[in-house]
């Protein structure tokens, strides 16, 4: 286990050095010039090249690169070219709102799918059964910002119990308005999350119904319910988990749409600004520690499915996809 | 999904090009019933969509820098009113000699900056020099290259000589923040001599305001003012429904008017805006060389219809570049009006009874994509086919406005007294008339304003007749608050938004 763990961590650290390379190059090959938003129009030529050469973008590529790197090795994130502020702190901030959020909205979605998909699959044959299948998947076809503009008409424009967005400008140091403004957020994404967890959590669930091991279990005398404790609970989460991890990872980035609909300050909606500026520090800043984040999600359903499943003890990566 | 989108990346773009051309605007300023009771120690809440790039306005601040900061923390040594005058702020006093070459400013007395430093003149030649520096990224700079030397005879006294006459010095001078010439990173912090103190800034979320104790003049009415920034109109709505906040500097989404207009808790301002917005050709480029063509697109046209269908009963028609704020306003709206009829016959004569085709670069937010929709519909009616190429404000800001590649566009120009940029051959719409230029330079240079707003008008009507661009309609300037609330500005000239009068009842 130990030479995997150094193995994992090994192969971590590479994809990582891969994606700030890729990262890197792909930024710069995007149309589009980060002194466009330090300009105003009527700014003239010279206007433009002192604003490229303050914020160093008129340097060689590879110089540029060496020099984000090193800011790496030494932990810093490096300055937005249109606001000033550092990356890093900015990015802390809004990991306190993105991480609440996606943390949050994952448990609650796992809460609500893992027994409502179970439902589904076994009791498929009855209307309730068939009833939240129907409703998941008509969950899927529902758009985040939909749901999120209806939850805010009915809990905070009607009923007045929750704010419409927005999050305390000094954050969780007001932690009851700070939990009362992620209320109605947690609640769009979890709802989005569960309808397509649910999917799966049927589907995994139904393959374990019908496998030979479990009518094996049942025919040597297990109840229903042990068999399904002792061996089908543990087979039909090898590929949820898989699938847990990417949903989460999807997350992180892509409450942008809810972001925006509750004015909330998160990472998405910096990378969005920071894309439409073209301020390569923060899109880089943000981009490079989501990618660490997946990294480890990635990292951690691995683990958690090799703790689960013996079989799969003996590769480098990947569960059962 | 698409449209949310749309609009939140609308908003992030509106922000980064803000056409900060030249000059001011103006308007009256109000709110509703002033006097009465209020909470002197009140929190103003205000809701915008224009969050600032970074603190500082000659380094690429944007719009919301404006908003928030001009007059609010940092003064210049005049002010511009919400209704367009030019006052005296920091100078008490000045007298204009040599020629109309020569400014001498005194400075006001006893006036603190925030860090606590007395202003002194070096301070005003410090904030001014760095305007003008060769690697300003000021809008200004260019109104402010006629300075030629600033002297400091003593610590209250200012002397300025000019290049050459500018009659637009004074009001160029007020968007000139007077800063501590000790201050560092401005962009980030500040050091002015407002009537508020910057709390904080928090980027994506909200920057807060509190009242200077020291302010050399009038406190403010209120204790704190924070801004809050949203990146979807209807957040920011919903905002104002909930009391989240207290006003929205500028409505930009006129489906939402009626829930405020029908709810008497709300009032909703009608001010006077400066922002126009043009569907620019490239004088410069076939067949839009032709005066002709370019008058036969204007008439084929109908703005009414146009501003009918996207503000609903709100802005106004517009014949020219002039908003009816500018001392040179006349309504032209009559000159190049729509008429389908004359658009073909002006086409027939210009050598295209068939038609042509161009291609429109859209920006990809509101009200673009839908007005170049509108246009192409129009057009198709006398012959003329429009391809619509939609492209990023950063395109925009690159293909049209630096490169000149494109044919025609579409863009919103907010400032007020930017008719000026017709007497320039070099901007982005290539419109070259000499007479033009020479009338915009002897107006520059003009010893009255009366002799001022004489040449502007001959400029005005000649570039309206030519269709130089054609100017689809003003936006209209809404201010949506609680009821509660006066004291705030209507007008927003410009973007700037003075807090320090509003009392929340």
């Amino acid at each position: 286990m130990a030479r995997y763990l150094l193995r994992r961590l090994a192969f971590l650290v590479v994809s990582l050095a891969l994606a700030s390379i890729v990262l890197f190059v792909l930024l710069r090959l995007l149309p589009g010039d980060p002194a466009n938003a330090l300009t105003s129009v009527g700014a003239s030529p010279e206007q433009i090249a002192a604003a490229r050469h303050s914020i160093g973008s008129d340097r060689p590529l590879p110089e540029q690169f060496t020099h984000w790197l090193g800011q790496l090795a030494s932990g810093d994130l490096g300055t937005s070219f249109v606001s000033s502020l550092p990356v890093g702190p900015e990015v802390v901030s809004r990991l306190n709102v993105t991480v609440p959020l996606t943390l949050a909205a994952f448990v609650l979605a796992v809460v609500i799918a893992v027994p409502a998909g179970f439902v589904a699959a076994h009791k498929r044959h009855t209307w309730y059964g068939a009833l939240l299948s129907a409703v998941s998947q008509l969950g899927i076809a529902v758009p985040v910002f939909w749901l999120g503009m209806i939850l805010i008409a009915v809990f905070a424009l009607n009923a007045g119990w929750l704010p419409a967005g927005g999050f305390p400008q000094d954050g969780w140091s007001e932690p009851a308005e700070a939990i009362r403004s992620l209320v109605l957020p947690v609640v769009t994404i979890a709802l989005v999350m569960s309808a397509s967890l649910i999917r799966y959590v049927r589907s995994a669930t139904l393959d374990v119904l019908g496998s030979d091991y479990l009518r094996t279990a049942r025919a040597l005398g297990s109840s229903f319910g042990s068999a399904m404790w002792r061996h089908g609970l543990r087979n039909a989460s090898v590929p949820v988990i898989s699938v847990l991890g990417v949903e989460l990872a999807s997350t992180l980035l892509g409450a942008v749409v809810v972001e925006s609909v509750y004015a909330l300050p998160g990472l998405g909606s910096m990378l969005a600004t920071g894309i439409a500026q073209h301020d390569y520090p923060v899109i880089q800043g943000v981009l490079f520690i989501s990618t660490l984040f997946v990294l480890f999600i990635g990292f951690v359903a691995d683990l958690v499915q090799r703790i689960i499943d013996p079989r799969l003890r003996g590769r480098l990566s990947g569960g059962a996809r | 999904m698409n449209a949310k989108k749309t609009s939140l990346y609308g908003t992030a773009t509106v922000a980064t090009l803000a056409l900060t051309l030249t000059a001011c605007g103006g308007s009256g300023s109000g709110g509703s019933a002033s006097g009465g009771s209020y909470d002197k120690n009140a929190t103003v809440n205000i809701g915008s969509l224009y969050e600032p790039q970074n603190l500082d306005n000659t380094a690429g601040g944007g719009q919301g820098v404006t908003e928030a900061l001009n007059g609010n923390v940092y003064e210049g040594l005049f002010k511009l009113t919400d209704d367009g005058k030019v006052e005296k702020l920091l100078a008490q006093d000045y007298k204009v000699s040599g020629e109309g070459l020569t400014y001498t400013f005194t400075l006001r007395d006893g006036v603190k900056f925030h860090s606590g430093k007395q202003l002194t003149s070096a301070d005003v030649k410090y904030s001014l020099e760095k305007v003008i520096a060769d690697d300003s990224q000021s809008a200004r700079k260019s109104n402010l290259e006629v300075v030629k030397d600033i002297a400091t005879p003593d610590t209250r006294t200012v002397k300025v000589t000019l290049s050459q006459k500018s009659i637009s010095f004074v009001y160029n001078l007020s968007y000139v923040w007077i800063i501590n010439s000790q201050a560092k990173s401005l962009k980030t912090t500040e050091d002015g001599t407002g009537p508020y103190t910057l709390d904080k800034w928090t980027r994506g979320s909200a920057l807060s305001l509190d009242r200077f104790p020291g302010y050399w003049g009038n406190a403010a009415s209120n204790k704190q003012v924070v801004f809050h920034y949203y990146k979807d109109a209807t957040a920011l709505n919903n905002a104002l429904l909930t009391n989240a906040v207290d006003v929205v500097t500028s409505e930009q989404s006129p489906d939402a008017l009626d829930q405020f207009k029908s709810n008497q808790n709300y009032k909703v301002n009608d001010g006077n805006s400066t922002t126009k917005l043009l569907l620019a050709f490239n004088d410069k480029a076939k067949p839009f060389t032709d005066v002709k063509v370019r008058q036969a697109v204007s008439a084929a046209i109908d703005d009414k219809k146009l501003l009918e269908s996207i503000w609903g009963g709100y802005g106004k028609p517009i014949g020219s570049m002039v908003p009816p704020s500018d001392p040179w306003y006349e309504d032209l709206t009559k000159v190049n009006a729509y008429d389908p009829a004359r658009a073909k016959k002006l086409l027939a004569e210009a050598g295209y009874a068939k038609g042509f085709a161009f291609t429109l670069d859209t920006p990809n937010y509101d009200p673009h994509p839908t007005t170049a929709t509108f246009i192409k519909s129009q057009l198709a009616k006398v012959g003329i086919t429009v391809t619509i190429n939609t492209i990023t404000p950063d395109e925009w800001y690159t293909k049209v406005y630096k490169n000149h590649d494109f044919t025609a566009t579409l863009q919103e120009h907010v400032n007020d007294r930017d008719l000026v940029w017709y007497g320039n051959p070099d901007f982005y719409w290539g419109y070259d008339d000499k007479q033009v230029t020479q009338w915009v330079k002897e107006a520059e240079e003009a010893s009255t304003t009366a002799e001022q707003t004489a040449l502007l008008k001959k400029v005005n009507e000649k570039t309206a007749k030519d269709a130089a661009s054609d100017w689809l309609y003003l936006y209209p300037q809404i201010v949506v608050a609680g009821s509660k609330l006066s004291g705030y500005p209507l007008n927003g000239l410009n973007s700037q938004f003075y807090a320090y009068d509003i009392k929340k009842g």
